[in-house]
């Protein structure tokens, strides 16, 4: 919502420095977004054409004498050919500079002198006009400032940002009420004088409220005698200023009243609405209407609408007028509309259609409903004097318009809320200038207020606690830190996921954030087994459509990215959510945190140290790895699961061959991804106290012929078991396959140190050790101890 | 000559020898000519029998001081040749550690997980606890519960991503992490102290300044006796926590469905201390994200009386809090992944 100073002026005496009137109306939750002063115009002066001659030696420009306050001609060559002899004109003096940066010199066009130049609109901030030379109202006094004669001087253009639950600030008044009120002026809005004429409006013109429902309120006058032609300069800069663009008198008028009253109308070519009747119903399915943008547009049943005597609609109601009605150039009789439309059937219809427009925006916040009347006079004052007769009386009929609340606000619960001292009467006294009426005999320490009708937002105790914040200065209120009485902590699994953080960090990982939005080939491209991955309904893009069932697809793009920019062997990790289907009986995905490690340049082994770096920090005794091939995404022969205790969290391995390919990564990706949220779940991070031995140990070293059928994970286990309580370690040295060892087979060599926590192991202890492992490989694996 | 000139002789003699030894090597083979059995002071030990008991004292002594300051001569030369030798090994070993090639292998936490932390850890400093929740919610978590009917125009604040599946549009996937303190005022009664980090969505095109998908703080308080001073003060004291003493907060009044009194929350700019800047728009503040009091139909949609309880809540966005400390000018850098950018943090 755009502002000037001048014209909040016109319904309170605010002065002050433009900057803190600034910081007023923010501090009042009108943020000022921009501000804008008028002091650019230096050396510009109104100058009146005493003569126009044309130049002797070039068609295009002709010279122009005008009196620039001396009464003696200056000759200024100009371009524009729009104005005539006695004209007031913008001057531009020799020695100004213009918005542009442009300095004014003296300069020979074409063999003739130009003292100056004649300006746009445009050319000087003024509008979007730069047709002409802009012509300047009469009655101005050649010599003097344009900005003192426009009336910009000490003009000052504010752009603010307006909240939604404040459909007051959303004209001058409300802003100039709420500005008024902080600054402790009064406020008033004057009552315009209309001039009547002729025959009763009830004559001509009747409306007809079906549906009470949706309009609340329907006042209509008719203005006759109205030529549609330019408004005046005063309003044309004033509208610019504030974002419209000028258009023809009455559009203007129109315009000038939304903006200053809130109170959105709208205007019919009486000769082309037949029998001068409006009716208001719903909207039938089927129904269609052409409106003012010239688009044909679907009614349906929750669309208000604006019908003729025929009962064709002839308009939208609160969003859009239709064409048939439209004012032309030739209108000369107007009837005029300024309704209240209920909020939520605007805002329906605007969404639905797609359509929104200044009306719109104001209605479906809350319009004021007391002041249409108002609006009606006001308007028929403004083109009044531009010429038109106005017939007498309103028309005013009512639907159902909201109650204003009445609402009690306990002096304490203000306090209790915002943590103040207020007593009634300061709270009266924040209340009553801002339009809150006190109930006469309603208890001190509860009085009861009547919320005004420019506030439909206000209904509840909290709403006013809200308005005597605001007034009263939210930098006012004393501050306070509450001691909470709750020991401030991160929880056990928040702990364990920094740990993991910390952990890839400290290993030389760097953590990848992609987004989790996928393209729909994305899932089946990586190589993923996914019947029906979550998809978004309205997406962005259909390239951000898809949500992910996998770390996999994010982190290949993010390594794809860094490869084709000449940064190969890149190491990633990511931590963050993974979506699938709803589970059966539930409504939203089901949603799992999990954590992937991906080393370019590095083969499976790579992701299998990253798996144990886990398992060993976070002490998780029931880890265990498998083999399994062809698992989704992962290189058919070089893939694992990993599970804790009983349950599978996830799988290790490399990227499907065929699934780089088809990222144009041109090397092997190391691959594991966990369900983090499985793999703390289960058991892990005891790191139970075991007592160091102070017996010595002895190592032993065994190497196995083993089938490659029977995977290394499978003679640990047997090791383990056979060997017993006294193994205390035991470690993987050598894989051997080739000559001494049959085809088929590979040697595992394994180093035990056995240790007992109460004695030293004899020989025969070892030994024993030593044959029971030997045989439980041969019994249970069909391997045999290498010679 | 007298045998004491022959020792003294001797003495200098074998002092000669074993100064002019080059090597430890050559000083050790020297050793047998000089102490030895057969070597001129070794042999004198035999001749003093001979003498007369005076005679051999007198002698005898002048032999031992000779021999004694072979010795030391010896082990002198010794503890030199044995530092030029170290001197030389070690001169061998010599490194200009500049040349060395290295590759540090140095981790790095996303600047999105570096902010939240350090966030967490101030409001948990503060006594409050962290709370997550799911980030695909319903219609009623997001916005019903959060007094944000479905025709309320207000809805507009929010670019909504829906997800199809196949029940109208009633999942989203959250716009903030306010359905987290829903979940907390149903799962947990008052006292409440906690803050909701998490990922949130808004269908957004991504620009400088915006991301669909970004990250946000929210932090909710739930107590007997909450009031709009305790929401300032505890902004206010986080700010000076997080940003450091120098920096303040204000509210100025603004709108929300789910507080009133709301607010924006601005703190003293950064980057130029107040003074006025680009980058505050030189008004000394910045817009850092909006707060005030619970709503009571928000605590009553949880089953909380608001005659009972007051509450206040918070939030802002943790991606543009990391933009602004590491002084990154493009939300979407955060996000491409590009370890030239992910590897300065």
């Amino acid at each position: 919502m755009k502002v000037l100073l001048t014209w909040l002026r016109e319904f309170a005496p605010i002065e002050g420095d433009p900057t803190e009137l600034g910081e007023a109306m923010s501090s009042l939750g009108m943020a000022v977004e921009s501000m804008e002063t008028f002091d650019f115009m230096d050396g510009l002066v109104v100058a009146r054409v005493l003569d126009l001659r044309s130049h002797p030696s070039a068609d295009r420009i002709q010279l122009v004498d005008v009196d620039a306050g001396d009464g003696e001609p200056l000759q200024i060559c100009c371009g524009a050919f729009n104005m005539a002899v006695g004209d007031l004109v913008p001057l531009a003096t020799l020695g100004s500079t213009m918005p542009n940066g442009m300095e004014i010199a003296r300069r020979r066009m074409r063999g003739e002198w130009s003292n100056g130049m004649l300006c746009s609109a445009a050319e000087i901030g003024l509008g979007s006009d730069a047709a002409g030379i802009m012509v300047l109202p009469e009655g101005l006094t050649p010599g003097t400032p344009v900005a003192e004669a426009l009336g910009l001087a000490d003009e000052v253009l504010w752009d603010l940002e307006i909240n939604p639950n404040r459909p007051d600030a959303m004209s001058v008044i409300g802003v100039a009420r709420d500005l008024a009120a902080h600054l402790g002026v009064p406020f008033s809005v004057p009552r315009w004088v209309v001039p009547e004429t002729g025959e009763s409006v009830s004559e001509v013109a009747s409306v007809e409220i079906s549906a009470p429902e949706l309009c609340g309120r329907f006042v209509a006058r008719v203005l006759r005698d109205v030529t549609v032609g330019s408004s005046p300069t005063w309003m044309q800069t004033r509208l610019s200023l504030c974002g419209m663009r000028p258009i023809n008198s009455v559009v203007d008028v129109s315009n000038y009243v939304m903006l200053e009253l809130g109170i959105p109308n709208h205007t019919y070519d009486l000769n082309r609405v037949p029998g001068g009747h409006l009716g208001v119903r719903w909207a039938r399915e089927g129904e269609r209407i052409v409106t003012l943008d010239g688009v044909e547009r679907d009614l349906g049943p929750t669309d208000g609408v604006i019908v003729d005597a025929d009962d064709t609609p002839i308009g939208i109601a609160g969003v859009m007028g239709g064409a048939s009605t439209e004012i032309g150039p030739g209108t000369t009789d107007v009837l005029l509309e300024a309704a209240w439309w209920n909020q939520r059937a605007i805002a329906e219809t605007s969404a639905r259609l797609g359509l929104r427009s200044e009306a719109s925006a104001r209605f479906e916040r809350g319009a004021d409903w007391a002041i249409n009347d108002l609006a009606t006079d006001r308007f028929c004052h403004l083109m009044s004097e531009m010429g038109a007769t106005v017939t007498r009386g309103h028309i005013d009929v009512f639907g159902v318009i909201p109650e204003r609340p009445r609402v009690t606000v306990r002096v304490n619960r203000v306090n209790a809320m915002l943590g103040t001292t207020l007593d009634g009467e300061r709270i009266r006294g924040l209340l009553e200038p801002i339009g809150f009426e006190f109930e006469p005999g309603s208890p001190a320490d509860a009085p009861v207020v009547v919320v005004p009708s420019f506030r439909p937002d206000t209904t509840t105790e909290i709403d006013v606690i809200e308005e005597i914040a605001r007034h009263h200065g939210y930098d006012r209120i004393e501050t306070t830190v509450p001691r909470s009485p709750v020991a401030g902590h991160l929880t056990g699994y928040q702990q364990d996921r920094r740990r993991a953080r910390r952990l890839l960090v400290g290993a030389g990982l760097i953590e990848a954030m992609p987004l989790p939005f996928l393209a729909p080939g994305d899932v089946t491209r990586a190589g993923l087994r996914v019947e029906s991955p979550v998809t978004l309904a309205n997406p962005l893009a259909a390239e951000e459509s898809v949500l992910r069932p996998s770390l996999l697809p994010g982190i290949l793009n993010a390594i794809a990215y860094n490869e084709s920019h000449r940064n190969p062997s890149v190491e990633f990790f990511e931590i963050g959510t993974v979506f699938s289907a709803p589970a059966p009986g539930e409504i939203v995905p089901t949603e799992n945190e999990h954590l992937a490690v991906a080393l370019a340049g590095r083969e499976a082994p790579g992701a299998k140290e990253y798996w144990d770096l886990l398992v060993a920090a976070f002490d998780a005794p029931g880890a265990t790895l498998r083999n399994q091939d062809d698992l989704p995404g992962l290189h058919p022969t070089r893939g694992g699961v990993v599970s804790v205790g009983d349950s599978t969290v996830g799988v290790v391995g490399e990227v499907d061959p065929g699934v780089l390919e088809a990222w144009g990564i041109p090397e092997r990706v190391a691959w594991l991804e966990i369900d983090l949220g499985a793999f703390l779940r289960s058991e892990h991070g005891a790191h139970r106290y075991r007592p160091v031995s102070v017996y010595p140990s002895s190592d032993i070293d065994l190497a196995f012929v083993v089938p490659d059928d029977r995977q290394a994970s499978e003679v640990e286990e047997v090791l383990r078991d056979a060997a017993g309580p006294e193994l205390a370690r035991l470690v993987l040295f050598d894989v051997y396959r080739g000559e001494g060892v049959e085809p088929g087979s590979r040697s595992l060599a394994y180093s035990l140190r056995l240790q007992a926590p109460d004695r030293t192991l004899t020989d025969e202890d070892v030994a024993l050790i030593r044959a029971r492992c030997i045989e439980a490989v041969e019994d249970r694996l069909e391997g045999h101890l290498r010679h | 000559m007298t045998l004491t000139d022959e020792i003294t002789r001797a003495g200098e003699t074998a002092v000669a020898i074993i100064r002019g030894a080059s090597s430890l090597e050559e000083l050790k083979a020297a050793e047998p000519t000089i102490f030895g059995k057969k070597s001129a002071l070794g042999s004198f030990k035999r001749s003093l029998g001979g003498l007369d008991p005076d005679e051999r004292r007198d002698v005898g002594r002048h032999l031992n001081t000779v021999r004694a300051e072979v010795g030391d001569a010896l082990e002198e030369r010794r503890r030199e040749l044995a530092a030029e030798e170290r001197r030389r090994l070690l001169e061998a070993e010599r490194l200009d550690l500049t040349e060395v090639p290295t590759s540090p292998r140095l981790g790095h936490a996303h600047l999105v997980s570096q902010a939240q932390e350090r966030l967490e850890d101030v409001f948990v400093g503060m006594g409050f606890t962290v709370a997550e929740g799911p980030e695909a919610e319903t219609d009623w978590y997001n916005f019903e519960a959060l007094n944000i009917p479905r025709w309320h125009p207000a809805r507009s604040m929010w670019d909504t991503l829906y997800l199809d599946l196949g029940d109208g549009d009633n999942v989203v996937l959250r716009t903030h992490t306010s359905p987290v303190q829903i979940r907390v005022m149903q799962n947990q009664g008052p006292p409440i102290y906690s803050v909701m980090p998490g990922r949130v969505y808004r269908r957004d095109t991504a620009d400088a300044s915006h991301m669909p998908v970004f990250h946000q703080i929210e932090g909710l308080v739930v107590d007997r006796g909450i009031t709009f001073g305790d929401l300032a003060g505890t902004l206010d004291a986080f700010t000076s926590a997080y940003f450091g003493e120098s920096i303040s907060s204000r509210l100025r009044p603004s709108y929300f469905p789910f507080t009133e009194p709301s607010a924006e929350f601005d703190i003293t700019c950064v980057i130029c201390g107040g003074g006025g800047c680009q980058t505050c728009q030189r008004t000394g503040w910045i817009e850092l994200g909006g707060c005030g009091m619970v709503h009571p139909n928000v605590l009553r949609n949880v089953d909380i009386d608001p005659e009972e309880f007051s509450g206040f809540a918070f939030g802002f966005g943790i991606d543009r809090l990391a933009l602004m400390r590491h002084g990154v000018e493009d939300l979407r850098q955060m996000f491409t992944n590009d370890v030239r950018f992910l590897s300065q943090f």
